[in-house]
């Protein structure tokens, strides 16, 4: 973990309500795909956790909703400002398992993560599929970026206004995977865990106090004890999870 | 002795800044950032007989000026901190630790600060009979004097290192509580915990923590904790560590001028893990300002109008 001030170079809307940042700064701290930074807002106690969407050169992305005052506020800030983040936190998605034919499964603002882990797995020769889960067409973003890494996207809508109707689950029964990647809000991720064939690592949320281990407030029970979602997390082993209910 | 040197329960420490319990783990963590010598010492994780996960999840809440927690006490388990947390500690902290207790009953407090009286990196023992997050327990000890005596009476006859118990603010009368453990025996009091709150999720109804209360802490309840400390000090003759809100030098100087010894830095950890080396590093400059030449002796140096 480092903490460090960035400069913003970017911040616009991809839809209405989720925006793209992008910062220069000291990333040294930031070792791969599935990590989040934490970032310091003016008059917030807490910081914000922001999972990485891509890192390139000294330039982090990081793709946000905004979901309350917060996010409201960052997603105000102009070109310039500078900004108080801690980098390298969480342990981030383990590459080595994908082997030849990774899915990688996202939903809403769970898409961001998997973009820099698609462009490491292609760099790396795997052919990737992608299953890219929103409510309806206007909340899609990144689906182009994903087919221009030479990923193969599968695009789902809940109202069925783009790409297939329903849930990523929905467009995952005959694909053919070695292994799979998820990321999304708790109810995907607990019916992708039972309609995934295989093993796979799946990347989870929960309200933080520090991010980087110290208050224990984002605790979660696994088959191999008690882990930090902010540290021993946010991904987790498909064969170590244990849901809550 | 430098110019930060306080003694705390007769033991000397280089600085009064000390990392509050719940917020520095088991300290081994945060040595992977900073030097935590550089600290007067640290307050560990609160300790309980039995390994706990505490609460279920959401357990955290922001609020203006601070925050809620309702962690409710994980950890690892009095035998599990001696066996594996100690051990892991102790290449990277060579002073003296505080080991924060919390139980259950009164012959749990005992058989914990008995097991830890043993441990050499235990300097002191800090007596959470505070914690606002766990039922049947913790602060029932610590809203009624009659209680916390007998806790402190449980603890002290089982250690000889000296006892500091934490005092809740959930309480009319912090000044009889504090009281009661001096009169028992407490070597030190330490204040304040977490004031209970809770927050509610506007567009779901229902509170935002799984346990729907918390307690607050932050800047929020620093003049609450100022305040307290103020009181306590005045009413006892041991040593009072002041905590609640503390998060600049200048916080540590204004807990010290109402009366506390030592000063714990608690969420402000939180958002800025470097935040304890910065307070230490701060403080000579603002001593300076103010015209302060040893921080032991400002302590309890705020004067009342009426003796003016």
């Amino acid at each position: 973990m480092r903490q460090g001030f960035f400069t913003v170079t970017e911040n616009r809307p991809l839809t209405d309500g989720v925006f793209r940042m992008k910062l220069r700064g000291d990333v040294s701290a930031v070792a791969r795909p599935g990590q989040f930074v934490n970032v310091r807002l003016e008059g917030r106690f807490l910081r914000r956790p922001i999972s990485v969407c891509d890192l390139n050169g000294d330039q982090l992305t990081l793709i946000y909703k905004v979901v309350g005052d917060g996010t409201r506020q960052m997603s105000e800030l102009l070109l310039g400002a500078r900004l108080d983040l801690l980098t390298g936190l969480g342990n981030g998605y383990d590459l080595s398992p994908a082997e030849q034919r990774p899915l990688l499964i996202g939903g809403g603002v769970g898409v961001p993560p998997l973009y820099w882990l698609a462009r490491e797995l292609v760099a790396d020769g795997r052919t990737v599929t992608a299953v890219l889960g929103f409510n309806r067409a206007a909340e899609v973003f990144y689906a182009e970026e994903f087919s221009a890494l030479g990923v193969r996207v599968i695009l789902t809508t809940a109202d069925g206004s783009r790409g297939v109707k329903g849930f990523v689950t929905d467009a995952m029964m005959d694909l053919d995977y070695t292994y799979y990647y998820a990321c999304g809000p708790e109810p995907m991720l607990k019916a992708v865990y039972r309609a995934a064939k295989g093993s796979g690592q799946l990347s989870f949320e929960e309200r933080m106090g520090c991010g980087f281990g110290a208050c224990m407030g984002c605790s979660c029970r696994t088959i191999t004890g008690s882990k930090r979602i902010c540290r021993e997390g946010p991904v987790l082993r498909k064969e170590e999870i244990l849901w809550a209910d | 002795m430098g110019r930060l040197n306080v003694a705390l329960c007769g033991i000397e420490i280089d600085n009064p800044v000390i990392p509050a319990s719940g917020t520095f783990g088991y300290g081994y963590e945060f040595a992977e950032l900073y030097d935590i010598n550089i600290l007067g010492t640290f307050s560990c994780k609160g300790t309980t007989l039995l390994p706990r996960f505490g609460n279920e999840t959401p357990r955290i809440a922001e609020t203006s000026a601070g925050m809620l927690n309702a962690v409710g006490l994980q950890n690892p388990g009095v035998e599990s901190v001696i066996r594996e947390e100690l051990p892991r500690l102790a290449p990277c902290f060579h002073k003296p630790m505080m080991a924060n207790v919390s139980g259950f009953s009164l012959e749990e407090y005992a058989t914990v600060c008995q097991l830890l009286d043993e441990q050499p990196q235990v300097g002191w023992l800090e007596v959470n009979i505070s914690c606002p997050n766990v039922h049947g327990g913790g602060m029932s000890f610590g809203t009624d004097p009659a209680m916390a005596a007998a806790v402190t009476r449980a603890v002290k006859a089982v250690t000889k290192k000296p006892v500091i118990m934490k005092l809740s603010p959930n309480v009319t009368d912090i000044v009889a509580m504090a009281r009661a453990c001096e009169e028992a025996g407490a070597d030190g009091i330490s204040l304040i915990n977490t004031l209970m709150g809770m927050r509610i999720d506007l567009k779901k109804r229902r509170p935002l923590l799984k346990n729907t209360t918390g307690g607050l802490s932050g800047p929020a309840i620093f003049p609450v904790a100022l305040r307290m400390v103020y009181q306590v000090a005045r009413a006892v003759s041991v040593p009072v560590v002041g905590l609640g809100g503390v998060s600049s030098a200048e916080d540590v100087i204004e807990m010290m001028l109402a009366g506390a010894t030592a000063v714990e830095v608690g969420a402000a950890n939180l958002v800025d893990p470097f935040a304890c080396r910065r307070i230490i590093a701060d403080l000579p400059g603002v001593m300076d300002r103010l015209g302060i030449e040893n921080l032991k002796d400002i302590i309890g140096g705020a004067t009342e109008w009426e003796k003016m």
